[in-house]
Parts: structure tokens; sequence; C-alpha cells
């Protein structure tokens, strides 16, 4: 198991070092010049060259480079060029924020998932399976941006019971925070709810299908222990789905973001683009790359403990 | 069928579970009260364009939408602007300085009498050390106090600026890299810091952004980037005039037009800036106050006169003025938050003068002109618009332009479009048309402040700015504009000035230089609780007399 664990540990470096050598060729050869998007169109030549010297980019791009990867590894993410302030300052707060709904949303979202896809399975090709199947697919389909602004109009506008924006005070724990996460929270939950939802049903089926669970029942087992072996082998393929839909939540949806002004990842990867703020998008896409090959690690950890066949 | 009863009972408690769960999070959510609104005259919750807090360490960023939030608000310049009009476009008037005049000798010596008895946020006094201060804060790059962010920002607005001296306490002496009369203008965007509060500080712009000291009137108490800014009266604001009524002023940056608007619906702002123009007759007839005036803003098509370019033919320039039908635009597509432009000012503006081509809708005119010039229907003027898709002041660049597509495909231009990101194109329009990356290009969709002379005419027509010096990125050069704009710098009586440039203007719109478009109304949405508000003819507006009632 451990030799299992290190070897994945291992091969997620250089899947970390060859994103960040993508995330730095990317964001450079974008059109657009950090520099001129933060000083008036008409800043002096001079002005804007010694900022740009200041601010490091006047140096070849693999010296950039290598200078940005070493600050990296120090934990050092550099200096946003739009604000002054550190990059990691700006990160914390807004992956924090996008990682209370995204948690929230992750949490009701598989948990309605798993519920709706065993729901479909064990009552397949009747009633409750077609309802069951519909709101999966529903919450597949419908775009983010479109549901977001209707819950809007209805709570906001229309009922006025819930605020349209933002994160309430400064993002204290306070029940200004709880109320403002709600329409976020449920917006985002929407795609991991179908998305789970559909696997849970496709792979329960697979599982109730085959010949071993038949096999359990004429030895006259219980349901709950049919259930329990069922759980277990159906488990490892959504586990994988899962991880997958936590990362892209952890990377904040810039839509649900953008459309409810919640101060997260997604935001603020959205306004570091449009402010060409490069160093920034740098430090966001690469913390988003690690969450994403830890997620994947863990999973497939998971995934060897309940199936110990992957190992091999 | 016994096997699926089972499964059933072990399903559904913990389906109903999760349901319920649900139910109590939308409903404990929807149960809690939002917090209670201040006492006395009120806070205002101000939903701005930006995405972030503009800087508030002195020079603001975010154009000027940072100076009327972050800029205006916690600082003064040596002059103000006079915002308490709506009636007529506004004027400079003594800030932190009492008076200034010209040295009759030497034009390019300012000699600055400072006002006495102002005290910083952090009660230090204002005097002649603290201007000098600030200036070689941006100016200095060797001065302790120098901050190349709040350089980069204020620079490019003070290009005549060579130095400052102190003559005694309360007065400075400007020295300026050549005669110039717009002198003024151009120091009205310089705002004074504390140096005593820098000091305390430890010489630290960080920590002075999160604590700044100005002398304006009001103070910034607490700033979460990216979330909001909350603003307190200074009471002991030099100006009593102008001593907030408010409790509190709250920015909250709200970048996307939708939650802009969503947020002043449901009550959780009370003014947002740049209403989403469709929104406006519902905003209106659910008593929500719209609030416009026309301002120091155009937006036209800045016409490139590079070799090739159709524009040089002065004939098709006042053909394709007179294709676009300016009502329309304001009309249909945003119900009437613009106004249609005749010129670069508008026609009640002191400067607009008494030109002889009318700009106007007349497509009949603009065919028998094409016609004049060898152009028809079936051989059409081509010529290519760069645009932005969105950007600041740029309203709804992509619908607007298609309506002027249509209207001059109409007449014989057959205008092709090509739309690039914001950024993307001001990056173009600082490269120039004679650069690489805009071959083909023969005209820009910037719009842009016409506030001051320099801003409205010199940087895009004298010859002598053409990139990099300035923004003349069209290669305009026309003999008699030069005569005119080196004549508004050496005119120092502001009414002869007004005069030179109205001459200028006219002759600008007399030769159909630009086509000259629409003016934006720059339209606001407020409950019908805030009072007091005098919407300026500026990009500037005074927050001073505003109440919630």
């Amino acid at each position: 198991m451990w030799h299992f664990v290190i070897r994945r540990v291992v091969f997620a470096i250089p899947i970390l070092l060859g994103v960040s050598v993508i995330i730095f060729s990317l964001v450079h050869i974008g059109p657009g010049d950090p520099v001129s998007a933060v000083v008036p169109a008409d800043a002096p030549q001079e002005t804007v060259e010694r900022l740009r010297k200041d601010l490091g980019f006047d140096k070849p791009l693999h010296i950039q480079y290598i200078n940005w990867l070493g600050r990296a590894l120090r934990g050092d993410l550099g200096i946003s060029v739009a604000t002054s302030r550190p990059v990691w300052d700006e990160l914390k707060g807004a992956v924090g924020n996008t990682f209370i709904i995204a948690v929230a949303a992750a949490i009701i979202g598989f948990s309605a998932g798993c519920a709706a896809g065993a729901l479909a399975a064990y009552w397949h090709g009747r009633f409750l399976d077609k309802v069951a199947t519909a709101f999966a697919i529903t919450g597949v389909s419908l775009p983010h941006y479109w549901v977001g602004i209707l819950l809007v109009i209805i709570f906001s506008v229309e009922l006025n019971w819930l605020p349209a924006m933002g994160i309430g005070g400064a993002g204290e724990w306070s029940s200004e925070l709880f109320r403002h996460m709600i329409m976020p929270v449920a917006t985002m939950s929407l795609i991991p709810m179908g998305v789970v939802a559909r696997m849970v049903r496709a792979s329960i089926l697979e599982v109730l299908g085959q010949e071993f669970v038949l096999a359990l029942h004429s030895k006259g087992l219980f349901s709950n222990r049919v259930v329990r072996h069922v759980v277990k082998n159906a488990a490892p393929s959504v586990l994988a789905v899962m991880g997958i839909q936590f990362g892209y939540m952890l990377g904040g949806s810039i839509l649900v973001e953008t459309v409810f002004n919640w101060p997260g990842s997604g935001l603020l990867m959205n306004q570091a683009i449009f402010k060409r703020d490069l160093p920034v998008l740098q430090g966001i896409i690469l913390i988003l790359a690690s969450f994403f090959v830890i997620l994947n690690l863990l999973v497939d950890i998971l995934q060897s403990v309940l199936d110990p066949r992957i190992r091999r | 069928m016994k096997n699926e009863s089972m499964h059933h009972q072990k399903i559904t408690p913990l389906f109903s579970s999760l349901i319920l769960s649900l139910i109590a999070f939308i409903v404990l959510g929807i149960a809690i009260s939002p917090a209670a609104a201040g006492s006395g005259c009120g806070v205002l919750r101000v939903g701005m364009t930006a995405s972030d807090i503009p800087r508030t360490e002195g020079q603001p960023d975010n154009g000027f939408e940072g100076f009327r939030f972050t800029g205006y608000t916690i600082y003064d310049s040596l002059i103000n602007w006079d915002l308490s009009r709506a009636d007529k476009a506004a004027k400079l008037t003594p800030g932190l300085a009492v008076s200034w005049e010209v040295d009759p000798k030497d034009k390019t010596k300012w000699i600055f009498k400072l006002r006495s008895g102002v005290k910083f946020h952090d009660g230090s006094e204002f005097d002649a050390d603290a201007v000098v201060w600030n200036f070689e804060k941006v100016a200095n790059p060797k001065s302790p106090q120098y901050d190349p962010n709040q350089a980069a920002q204020i620079m490019a607005r003070l290009p005549d600026f060579k130095s400052c001296r102190k003559i005694d306490k309360y007065t400075v002496e400007i020295t300026t890299k050549k005669p110039t009369a717009l002198w003024p203008y151009e120091l009205s965007l310089f705002l004074i810091g504390s140096p005593v509060h820098w000091e305390k500080l430890g010489r630290d712009w960080k920590k002075f952004a999160g604590n700044p000291s100005g002398t304006g009137p009001f103070k910034l108490v607490k700033v979460v980037p990216r979330q909001r800014a909350e603003l307190v009266p200074n009471e002991a604001y030099w100006d009593k005039k102008r001593t907030p009524k408010l409790d509190k002023l709250v920015l909250i940056p709200l970048p996307e037009p939708t939650s802009r608007l969503a947020a002043l619906r449901a009550g959780q702002v009370d003014w947002i800036e740049v209403p989403p123009p469709d929104s406006i007759p519902g905003l209106e007839a659910a008593g929500f106050q719209i609030v416009k005036n026309l301002y120091p803003h155009i937006w036209p098509h800045s016409l490139v006169y590079t070799e090739g370019s159709p524009w040089l033919d002065e004939r098709v320039r006042k053909a394709a003025n007179l294709a676009i039908d300016r009502e329309g635009i304001c009309k249909s597509l945003l119900n009437d938050t613009c106004a249609p432009a005749e010129g670069m000012v508008s026609a009640n503006h002191p400067w607009f003068g008494n030109p002889t081509f009318k700009v106007r809708y007349d497509p009949a005119e603009a065919k028998r002109l094409l016609k004049e010039a060898g152009f028809s229907k079936d051989n059409p003027v081509k010529a290519k618009v760069l645009i932005s898709t969105g950007g600041s002041g740029q309203m709804l660049p992509l619908p607007m332009n298609e309506y002027i597509q249509q209207n001059m495909r109409e007449v014989g231009i057959d205008l092709e479009i090509e739309a690039i990101e914001w950024e993307a194109l001001l990056q173009r329009w600082r490269a120039g048309a004679k650069h690489a990356d805009n071959k083909g290009v023969h005209a820009l969709n910037i719009s842009f402040t016409t506030q001051d002379p320099f801003n409205a005419f010199a940087r895009h027509f004298h010859s002598r700015n053409v990139p990099p010096v300035s923004l003349n990125a069209y290669y305009h050069s026309d003999p008699k504009v030069d005569v005119l704009l080196d004549k508004t710098e050496e005119t120092f009586d502001l009414a002869e000035q007004n005069k030179v440039i109205a001459e200028l203007h006219t002759y600008l719109v007399d030769k159909a230089k630009w086509l000259f478009i629409v003016h934006d109304l720059n339209p606001r949405a407020m409950s019908k609780k805030v009072k007091g508000f005098v919407q300026a003819q500026s990009w500037f507006q005074d927050l001073t007399p505003v109440c919630i009632k």
C-alpha cells in the first residue's frame, strides 16, 4: 500500500512541473501587456518601462520562469501587478471563500446525487427511476449562470428573501455569510448532483446485474448485507467522478462566482484575466492544478482501499 | 418484491433526511434577517463598476471611477472641481490652493498660495512641505517616499511637471517643462496625502493604503480588498459647506452589470453606476430613480489618416457622419442613456464654437457626397474599424457598431468590424495605426474624456503626439490644428483660451475630422431613499450632500 502511495506522490511532481511550464507559457503567449494594463493609456514610455523593470517583466521569458519557479517553491508567488498586494494574500482569501461553497455544494450535490442514483437503480424502469433520471439530466443540462440568475430574480429581486450578491461582511462565519451562501451553493451543487446521480445509477445497475449478487441473494443473505457488497463494488467509479467534480468546484466556477459576485478563486481568475494580472493568474492556476493532483491522489488511494486490485 | 421493499426502507429515510436538511438550510437562511441600517443621515451603499476597490494610497487606479470614489472622497488636490451644479459643465475651483498665477516673465513658473489651517485625517498640518513631499513621491525615484505604483498612475496625467519648491510655509512654486496654460487641468488630478502619517506607519505604502490620510471630506475606516470599503465623514473638513451628511459611505465593487442590477433591486445597495440600458424602464416602473446628465465624454470613430485610408477624403468623412442615425442608437438601443453628438463636445459647451457643417442624419446628402467622391452602392467605400467587446465607458460597443454598420451600408460604405477584448484594443491604440498589428485598420472606436483641452484634443490631433509620445495613434497632421493647439497652451486667460478652443472645435467639425457619434449620459440608478444628489456634468461627483431618507 505504502509503495503505491509513494509511487503516486512521485508521479505528481513531474505533472505539477509540466503544469507550471504550460501555465507560464500560456499566460505570456496571450495578447495584452500586464504593465500597460495597469497604467493610463498615455502613460509615458519611461514610466511604463520603469514599472516593467520593477516587476521583472523586462527579463527574457525563461529567466522570468526560473525566477518565478524558484520563488514559488519557497512559497512566494510574487506580487499582483494590478493591486501591488502579495499574490498569496489574494489567493488564500479567494480559495478559502471558494472552499466554503465548494464543500457545501459537494455535500449537497453528492448526497442528493447518490440518493437519486440509488433510487433510480433500485426502482429501475419504474416511475421513480424516470423521475430521478429526469432530475439528474436536468441538473447536468441547466447552465449554471442561467440558474443563478433565475434564483436571484426569484429569491432576491421578487421575494427579497436572500441577498443577491457578495459574501456578507468580510467573510467571517456569521448568519450573514450563511444567507449569502445559499444561492451560490444551490447553483453550484446542480451539476455534481446530476453527474453523480447518473454515475451511481449506472454503477449500481451494472453491479446488480452481476452473477455474484444473484448468488448472494440465493444464499439467503439479508438485503442490507447485499447492499453493502453492491456499494463496495460500485464505489470506485463513483469516487473517481466525485473527485473530479470536487476539483472543478474548488477551481471555483467563474460563472457562478461572477453572477453572485462571490469573491472566490473563479472571480479572482476572471478579474486577473481581464487585468492581465499574470502573477495572480499563474499563482491561482498553480494552486488549482495542485488541488486536482492532490484530489486525484486521494481518490486513487481511496479506490485502492476499496478495491485492492487497482494497486496491481 | 420483498427485496425491493427492503431497499426502499433503507433508502427512504436517507433521502427524506437529505430533503429535510435542504429545507432547513434554506428556511434557516431565509429566517435570518439582514443587518439594520445606520442612523442619522444614513449609510449609502454604492455598487461600482470596478472589479476591486480602487487604490486608496493617493493616486487611484480604475480610471476616473477611481478618482470619483477613492480619490476626491479621501483626498483633495491643490485645484478641485466644482461639482455643485447640474446645469453647467464642471469648472476648476480652489482646493488646497486658494489662488494660483503664472509668472508673467517666465510662464513655466506657477505660484500657488496654499490654504492655511487644513489638517490631514491623522491631525497633521497641511503646508508647503507636504506639497513638495507629494511631488517627490511620484516624480523623484531617489526620494524615500517614491512609490512606483502611484507614479505609474499619475505621471501620465502630469506630462508637463518639472519641479516643485517651497517659497514659504503656505506658498509653493511649480515649474513646468514648457509654458502651458493647461497646467491647472493637469494638476487637478494630483492628490495630496499626509507625509507625517506615512512616517508613522513605518514608511510603508501598503499600510498607508489600508489606513490612508488625506484632507478630503471622507475618511477611509475599513477596506476589504475586492469586497468593500467603508468611509465616514471627516468632521474637520476645511470646506464646511461640503462636510458629508452621510453617516457612512460603503463602496462595493460589482463589475457584472446584472449582479449590480440585482443587488439594487434586492436592496443590497442604494445606488449603482451604469445600470444596463434595457433595465431602465423596469427600474423606473419599480420606483427607482434614474439620474443622468451630459458630461465630457465622446464615443467616436477616431479616423486614421495614414496612406490608403478612405478617410483622407473630406467628402467621405462627411458622408459617413451624415449616414449615422444617432437618435436611433440612443432611443432604440440605449433607452435614452446617450445624446447624439454634433462634435467632440456637446452643443451647449463653451468650446463648441459655431461649425457650419451640421452633424446630423441625412442619408440622401451622404449618398450625394459619396457619388461626388466617386463611390456608390456598387462601388462602396471599404473601411475597417477596430472595436472592443466591452470596457470602461464603451457603452454597448457591439450592437452600436452593428447599427452604424447597417447605416453605412445603406449609403454605400462597407464597414468591416473587428471586435477585440478591451485591454487588447488599448494596446493596439498605444501602438498606433502604423504598427504591423494595425495594418488595414482605418478607425478605432474608443470613448474618452473631453474634460480638459489636452485629453479632448491635443493628445489626439497634434502632429507631435504620435506614438510613442501620446495617443495620436491615427497620425493626424494638420498645420492649422497644430497652430490652434499650440495657441491654446499659450493662452493663459481662461476666457480667451475658451475662444481659441471654440475656433479649434469649429474647424475639427467643419472638416469632419472624426465620426462624432454619441455622448454618454452617465446613467445611475438609485433607490428613492437617496436624496440630495446633484449629478454634475463631470466624470467626478460630489457625495457630500447625499442623504438616505
